[in-house]
């Protein structure tokens, strides 16, 4: 393994045991930090080369939840946490209420505020309290076959209307050997971006009241949302594959599936579906609408630096944390080798960011054409503090609802059932 | 080893002591000589469980922290629809796994313990084979065998033209996790059977065959019975085991998300309640439950069979 960390100057956090990373400059201190993002190594050492009075000691302690749940269990345990750790927007407050995150702006962050887009901005803060510093947004769009609707001559979708009726026309011209796309019922955070588009506003919690939450997922937004798809998916016009499953990549490369309504950051998965057909065109379009004169820009993933109650130094690792994605070449890099859609307006409204030509999308400026009046467009959204469980109970109802067991609006019904009598028993008090 | 050297050392003098004292010197040494079990027994068994136990009598919630709760949370758990749901799962799951990871181990065993060729010999470690593979990765291979859309089945199915069952299904995994179970168990079983099976006296089996026994009636009336009680303690194993089952539905979870949810069986309920929901004290208190029940189940077979077993 690596390094361990210099020795009398360290003043990092708990976990001073092995860094993946080289550290430069000896007997200065040492922030501790979790990431798992393809460009972490190159970030780190640009920052560790750069600095002489801090050095960043980097793990990767696994992607998303398996880091979620060591990160949960070292808060638990009092010991064990780094000091700054990636942390995705929508599991923010599931930390926040275990008194495990510092809140920022108590340590000087406000003054980076403007380095951000207000969306993520927003999905950072809680109240006056915030709680991260933005790093990447997940400004959603939507990948497609250009090849597959060619070849069937059918218009590429821009409205959910037109995505129905174009699944219908694409399964009756290939007989359901291509189907338009998927409905993951483990799909978490794009059914949130989903029901955001839709108008619906599933949380109220603030961090400065942690006693309170409001919940409200079965309105009529969210029950049209769900209708739509459990609708799609009554009628055999989409799969209901797991994402992030062997299934559904393979069934994405092999044109089982003609789109895939998913993010920026999803280029850099595209490319790598195994036996993926060599002719396959792959292009990036809006996600489509309900309303397309008034068009409603969603985000699903990306993640922010948050600073950890462990941590030795708040004040030292929030300015790591603000400052570790500032330098040119490192975004540069970020974006490039990490398929990162950096949430900082500089990077987003850039000659360079915005000419990007993706050689595997034909060179299509994707930034440009798709994710950059998206990203810009994202207002921000409020998520609860009990993410795993919600996506939990949210994927086991919509399991019942594919397998014929609950109407769309029942799940809805359901969940909200479910979830207030979670935050009862949690001690919450509902608005 | 320090006090072994130290001991041997002693000069021949102390030997004249009284009885008395060396029968507490031996203790003393005994004690020395248990204490590097003890010590993990201690730290890494009593303590843990002891800890468990005393975070099951409190109630940590999200909001409002942590307080002493009693036997509330043991309420909760026995009136906690999920929890009761694992339970008559792995419940339906013993009565399935059991008798056929028993059953066939117990065919095989005799089977083997009567042929004596080199095949035999063969099939025996074939048989044994997939208990020397580590239970994850038995899962994670089954659950690309079982995969609906480039596992072996689906080219078979497409070669004979027919649509490939999915595996992982609602309908299907209880099935599907029942094959895991057996391949993986049935020959560590068979394994203990054939053991027995070779400790009987081969005189017994020449008496049987002057008395005009069949080789049947040779396996059902005399070597079962013997080989009763090491049956009955199979069954324990695999009982305990069943009521635990964790890992396979673990790992095909990702799988089959569809199918198997959080609170699938009681353990993976415990573990995602402690590392999912951050519900430490309440997953202490599952955990507790879920072993009295085991220790219940156990005690009852055991009191049901104790005639057969010659365990008392």
């Amino acid at each position: 393994m690596g390094c361990s960390p210099g020795g009398g100057g360290g003043g990092g956090g708990a976990s001073e045991d092995t860094c993946t990373n080289e550290i430069k400059v000896e007997d200065v201190p040492i922030v501790t930090y979790w990431a798992w993002h393809a460009d972490s190594p190159d970030t780190v050492d640009a920052y560790n080369e750069s600095h002489d009075d801090v050095q960043i000691c980097w793990t990767n302690a696994g992607q998303g939840p398996d880091q979620y749940t060591k990160l949960s269990t070292s808060l638990q345990s009092g010991s064990g946490a780094p000091d700054i750790v990636v942390i995705e927007y929508d599991w923010l407050s599931s930390f926040i209420i275990q008194d495990g995150l510092v809140n920022l702006s108590e340590h000087g962050v406000e003054e980076y505020k403007d380095n951000f887009t207000e969306g993520a901005w927003r999905d950072v803060s809680s109240g006056d309290s915030v709680y991260g510093v933005p790093t990447d947004l997940g400004p959603l769009g939507m990948w497609y076959r250009a090849d597959i609707f060619e070849q069937h001559g059918i218009a590429v979708p821009t409205t959910w209307d037109e995505y129905s009726a174009a699944a219908q026309q694409l399964r009756d011209a290939t007989g359901g050997e291509t189907l338009i796309g998927n409905f993951a019922p483990n799909g978490s955070g794009q059914h949130y971006a989903f029901l955001d588009q839709a108008g619906a506003v599933p949380f109220d919690f603030d961090s400065g009241n942690q006693g309170e939450i409001g919940i409200n997922v079965n309105d009529e937004a969210s029950k049209k949302v769900f209708e739509y798809w459990l609708g799609l998916v009554d009628q055999g016009l989409v799969g209901t594959d797991e994402a992030w499953t062997p299934e559904f990549n393979t069934k994405l490369g092999t044109g089982g599936y003609a789109t895939a309504v998913y993010p920026a950051w999803y280029n850099i998965h595209i490319p790598g579906f195994e036996d993926a057909d060599a002719d396959a065109q792959w292009r990036a379009a809006p996600v489509p609408q309900w309303d397309a004169a008034n068009p409603v820009h969603v985000n699903w993933g990306g993640s922010a630096l948050a600073v950890t109650a462990q941590a030795d130094d708040p004040e030292l690792a929030t300015r790591v944390a603000a400052e570790l994605y500032e330098p040119e070449d490192v975004r540069q890099n970020a974006v490039e080798a990490g398929g990162l859609f950096l949430a900082s307006p500089d990077v987003i409204e850039a000659e360079w960011f915005q000419n990007l030509e993706y050689e595997f999308y034909g060179g299509q400026k994707v930034n440009q054409d798709v994710f950059v009046p998206a990203a810009l467009g994202y207002e921000g959204v409020t998520y609860g503090p009990f993410s795993q469980f919600y996506y939990d109970e949210q994927q086991r109802l919509l399991s019942e609802a594919i397998a014929g067991n609950l109407a769309p609006s029942e799940v809805a019904d359901e969940l909200q059932k479910v979830l207030e009598s979670y935050a009862t028993e949690q001690g919450f008090t509902l608005k | 080893m320090t006090a072994q050297v130290s001991a041997t050392a002693r000069p021949p003098v102390q030997r004249r002591r009284s009885g008395a004292s060396l029968d507490r010197k031996h203790a003393r040494f005994g004690w020395v000589f248990l204490a590097p079990f003890a010590v993990v027994f201690l730290v890494f068994l009593v303590l843990p469980l002891v800890y468990a136990f005393w975070m099951s009598l409190h109630t940590n919630t999200l909001a409002q922290g942590e307080q002493f709760a009693g036997l509330a949370n043991y309420f909760r758990a026995f009136a906690d629809e999920r929890f009761m749901t694992g339970m008559l799962r792995v419940a339906a799951f013993a009565v399935v796994f059991v008798p056929i990871q028993i059953g066939l181990a117990l065919i095989f065993a005799l089977v083997l313990d009567d042929v004596r060729t080199r095949f035999a010999r063969f099939s025996r470690l074939l048989i044994f084979a997939p208990y020397a593979i580590p239970g994850v990765i038995g899962a994670l291979m089954w659950g690309f065998l079982y995969s609906p859309s480039f596992g072996p089945l689906v080219s078979f199915f497409d070669f004979l033209n027919l649509p490939a069952p999915d595996l992982l299904s609602r309908d299907t995994i209880f099935a599907s996790l029942t094959n895991i179970v057996t391949w993986q168990w049935t020959g560590y079983y068979m394994i203990i059977f054939y053991a027995s099976l070779q400790s009987i006296d081969p005189s017994l089996y020449e008496a049987a065959r002057i008395d005009g026994a069949t080789k049947l009636q040779t396996a059902l009336q005399i070597k079962l019975p013997i080989i009763t009680s090491s049956i009955v303690l199979t069954i324990v194993f695999s009982l305990i085991g069943t009521l635990q089952f964790f890992t396979e539905p673990q790992v095909l979870a990702p799988l089959a998300g569809n199918a198997i949810d959080a609170a699938y069986t009681p353990n993976l309920y415990a573990y995602n309640l402690a590392f999912s929901y951050q519900q430490f004290n309440y997953a202490s208190a599952i955990s507790f439950a879920l072993g009295l029940m085991v220790f219940l189940a156990s005690i009852i077979f055991l009191v049901a069979t104790r005639k057969k077993s010659g365990l008392r």
